[in-house]
């Protein structure tokens, strides 16, 4: 018997087994897919936002600036890539000008910090590439930058660490309120009987929430696509740029990821399929209109990968509320943007929820520390690099050439749970450059069968169905 | 620091012609870097028969002629070879560091040869739009699969390209049993030699669709079919001519890239259009005394070309050291 049952390992999940990892508690958190962030959280912009661009009020505008204040506090502990860059938001005439201090004046109240209107002058000296039409722009300072995956990976493994019980390839197929208290939920893997439920399943957060009633909020996904450069082209930004929101730009932005490539996007249109995640020749197009505009050193030829994913919006605002007429089930739903940066904030505020349900708990002595951090070849100075070489030989075999990454990276993030192609490119980078894995693939999937001891046939892009190969004709 | 007379990086047939010749002509010291476990590059997966004609006025496999130029290179004093070692950086002055089991060393030398070969392009790079399921490879990485790891990448095939390894690939996805139901050209013509599209298309029955582009990739985890149309000059696609092949793998052979990311890290110039280096010459850059040659100087079509030049600049090199005062 659980006291916790969570549905869904994207990053608000994960957030929510981070926080209540440390309380007595017996916690186990379901994802259906093979590994965690796979869903929602593997496909954003990976921006830490300051706060600057929801309504007045919101509780999304609240957990965002809580968010990015707590982030700081994690980085350290759990060895976050948070990178504060700051943000800009641009305009390009007066009218846009005066719509900056209106901008200005609804975060300051929201409670962001260091706000500043810049001039013309400022964006030359500052941000060299920016179009030279722009006049002045708002700069958020603590806008900052993570690997979302990373981040998910990071709260997950320091949860389970501290006693959560993990399960992958569990997907919940129904759940029942028990007659006296708590309740049954049924999954692909047996049952998991818990006196609460926490519904963080994204996409599908209806879906679960209408298992236990009929439901209070309806998912509809809201596709973006962005746009992935070259690493080579680092250069081309120092800030977060935003252009002023309009019809057409619909907040497309010009980014760079914690690895430093620079990406651009996201649309934003809503779909009916909750698993459509294609990318189309009208989002290219309109992610390089508006991203050339604010930059326009930006050229399509630098494109080395490209993404899809879908915002769980269910309406404006998020949808943080538990379910009183079905006490101690409560719903984390309508995550959209700014969650990944609202996740610890969120944590903590359904730690509150279900505490105000009646959940009795005692915090742990002392949480148990990360073992230290991952290390990525590429992003240290040669140096430390040796350093690494000397103590373990494998951090000098290098598998991926594009973004050097060693044998050692590639079975550490096995030995942290990575049993895809997918997961170990998501910690390791590996495949993820601009030859596409077309080198390094093959050794990766051998690595992954030797570490993981499954057939070379049983290795996958991201889990059951996306097998590599077909059929392994070596040595009979 | 070590500091060595004449480095090459890359031990594919480029570096080795680069290395025989550059001993040949009087440099004594010769480095030659290989990344991977083995001579030979990217020859050791082309098991068919037909390079050589030009060097060797006979018809090899790749290996083949490979293994002529790794037995000539390890019966050579003074070429000392390094496996498995990756150069992760280049600096202004020749000066780079490379990895290895257990190793991490920084090298200055006085003349540096660039053998660093080409890349695929691949679906991301021309922005093939639709899902991103397992089953869409490059031509090479597929290549590879079969003929060096032995595992067989899908059952029904959608070749994009009909470079030559686009068209090799069919004919060895059809000697393997599996279906190539199509080579989807965007071209009004095939792109690779001739005799490829008659051995390995004609002969196999394997449709060649000219003047047709790829326009949508659909599979949730693997890939299950493609859509094709048939597109105008200016490659947009005509009305009505849209259809859709149910598959389970795409490869994409879509051009080759030099691979210059080093050179360009030293600010050696290069064309950012072709990624070739700027050159006023035959394995020439713009820095004195670092040569480029092979595929990474510019894409070639065949390996006995490569070889012809890229024993140029092992001469150019030697000569290079000779006016400095470099090798006695």
């Amino acid at each position: 018997m659980h006291d916790i049952v969570i549905i869904g390992g994207g990053v608000v999940g994960a957030a929510v087994a981070y926080e209540l990892s440390h309380y007595d508690l017996h916690v186990a958190l379901l994802e259906k897919e093979e590994e965690l962030s796979f869903g929602v959280s593997k496909a954003n912009s990976g921006i830490i936002h300051p706060g600057t661009q929801n309504p007045p009020g919101s509780l999304r505008g609240r957990l965002c600036v809580e968010g990015n204040r707590l982030i700081r506090q994690l980085s350290e502990p759990l060895g976050l890539d948070f990178q504060q860059v700051g943000e800009l938001i641009v305009a390009f005439d007066e009218e846009e000008t005066s719509r900056l201090w209106q901008l200005k004046q609804e975060a300051q109240a929201d409670g962001v910090p260091g706000l500043e209107v810049v001039s013309r002058g400022w964006l030359r000296d500052n941000e060299p590439n920016l179009n030279r039409d722009a006049v002045a722009a708002l700069l958020a300072p603590s806008a900052g930058i993570i690997s979302p995956y990373r981040f998910v990976y990071a709260l997950s493994e320091s949860a389970a660490l501290n006693g959560v019980d993990i399960n992958t390839l569990t997907k919940v197929e129904g759940i029942s309120a028990r007659p006296d208290a708590g309740f049954a939920v049924g999954t692909s893997i047996g049952e998991f009987g818990t006196r609460f439920v926490v519904n963080c399943a994204g996409l599908y957060a209806d879906d679960v929430a209408s298992m236990v009633a009929p439901p209070q909020f309806r998912i509809q996904p809201r596709k973006g696509e962005e746009y992935i450069l070259d690493k080579k082209r680092r250069y081309l930004t120092r800030h977060l740029l935003f252009p002023i929101p309009t019809p057409e730009s619909k907040g497309i932005l010009v980014t760079r990821t914690s690895d430093g490539n620079p990406m651009i996007g996201p649309t934003a249109y809503d779909v009916e399929g909750k698993e459509d995640l294609s990318t189309t020749d009208e989002g290219l197009g309109m992610v390089l209109r508006v991203a050339q505009r604010l930059v326009p050193a930006i050229d399509k030829r630098d494109i080395i990968a490209y993404f899809a994913g879908l915002r769980p919006s269910a309406g404006e605002d998020f949808f943080i509320q538990h379910d009183s007429r079905v006490p101690g089930f409560v719903n984390v739903a309508g995550i959209q943007s700014p969650g990944l940066t609202a996740a610890p904030a969120i944590g903590r505020y359904v730690v509150g929820l279900l505490q105000e349900a009646g959940l009795m708990a005692g915090k742990k002595y002392g949480q148990r520390p990360m073992n230290g951090r991952s290390f990525h070849l590429f992003s240290m100075p040669i140096q430390e690099a040796e350093k690494l070489v000397e103590q373990d030989a494998e951090s000098g075999d290098i598998v991926c050439r594009c973004e050097t990454v060693s044998l050692r990276e590639i079975k550490d993030a096995i030995a942290a749970g990575a049993r895809t192609l997918d997961g170990v490119k998501f910690r390791t980078r590996a495949g993820a450059g601009r030859c596409h894995g077309s080198f390094c693939t093959c050794r990766v999937m051998e690595v992954l069968s030797e570490e993981t001891g499954r057939t070379i046939t049983d290795i996958s892009k991201r889990g059951p169905g996306s097998e590599m190969v077909v059929e392994d004709r070596a040595d009979g | 620091m070590d500091e060595r007379e004449l480095v090459i990086i890359g031990g594919g047939p480029a570096g080795m012609a680069a290395a025989l010749s550059a001993r040949e002509h009087g440099v004594r010291d010769v480095l030659l870097l290989e990344r991977d476990r083995h001579l030979g590059g990217i020859l050791n997966q082309c098991v068919h028969a037909g390079f050589g004609l030009v060097q060797f006025k006979e018809a090899l496999t790749g290996p083949e002629y490979a293994s002529r130029f790794i037995q000539s290179v390890r019966g050579t004093p003074d070429i000392e070879v390094r496996l498995g070692c990756f150069v992760a950086d280049l600096k202004p002055g020749k000066v780079f560091t490379c990895l290895s089991h257990g190793n991490v060393s920084t090298i200055r030398a006085r003349a540096l040869i660039m053998a660093t070969g080409c890349r695929e392009r691949t679906r991301e790079m021309i922005q093939i739009p639709g899902t991103r399921p397992a089953g869409v490879f490059s031509a090479g990485l597929a290549q590879k699969m079969i003929n060096i790891e032995g595992l067989m990448p899908g059952r029904e095939f959608v070749v994009i390209g009909s470079g030559d390894i686009g068209l090799i690939m069919a004919r060895r996805l059809s000697l393997e049993g599996a279906h190539v139901k199509a080579v989807v050209e965007i071209q009004p013509h095939p792109v690779g030699l001739k005799r490829n599209v008659v051995q390995c298309l004609d002969d196999f029955a394997i449709p060649l669709y000219l003047s047709h582009r790829v326009l949508f990739i659909h599979g949730k985890d693997r890939v299950e079919a493609v859509d094709v149309a048939q597109v105008d000059e200016s490659g947009s696609e005509i009305a009505d001519t849209r259809f859709s092949l149910a598959c389970d793998t795409v490869l994409v052979s879509v051009g080759l890239i030099p691979e210059n990311e080093l050179i360009e890290m030293a600010g050696v110039e290069v064309d950012r259009h072709t990624n070739e280096p700027v050159s006023s010459d035959l394995n020439y850059t713009s820095v004195h005394g670092l040569f480029v040659c092979g595929n990474a100087y510019r894409v070639y079509d065949i390996v006995d070309s490569v070889t012809r030049d890229s024993f140029l600049a092992g001469l150019q090199a030697a000569d290079y050291l000779a006016e400095c005062g470099g090798t006695e």
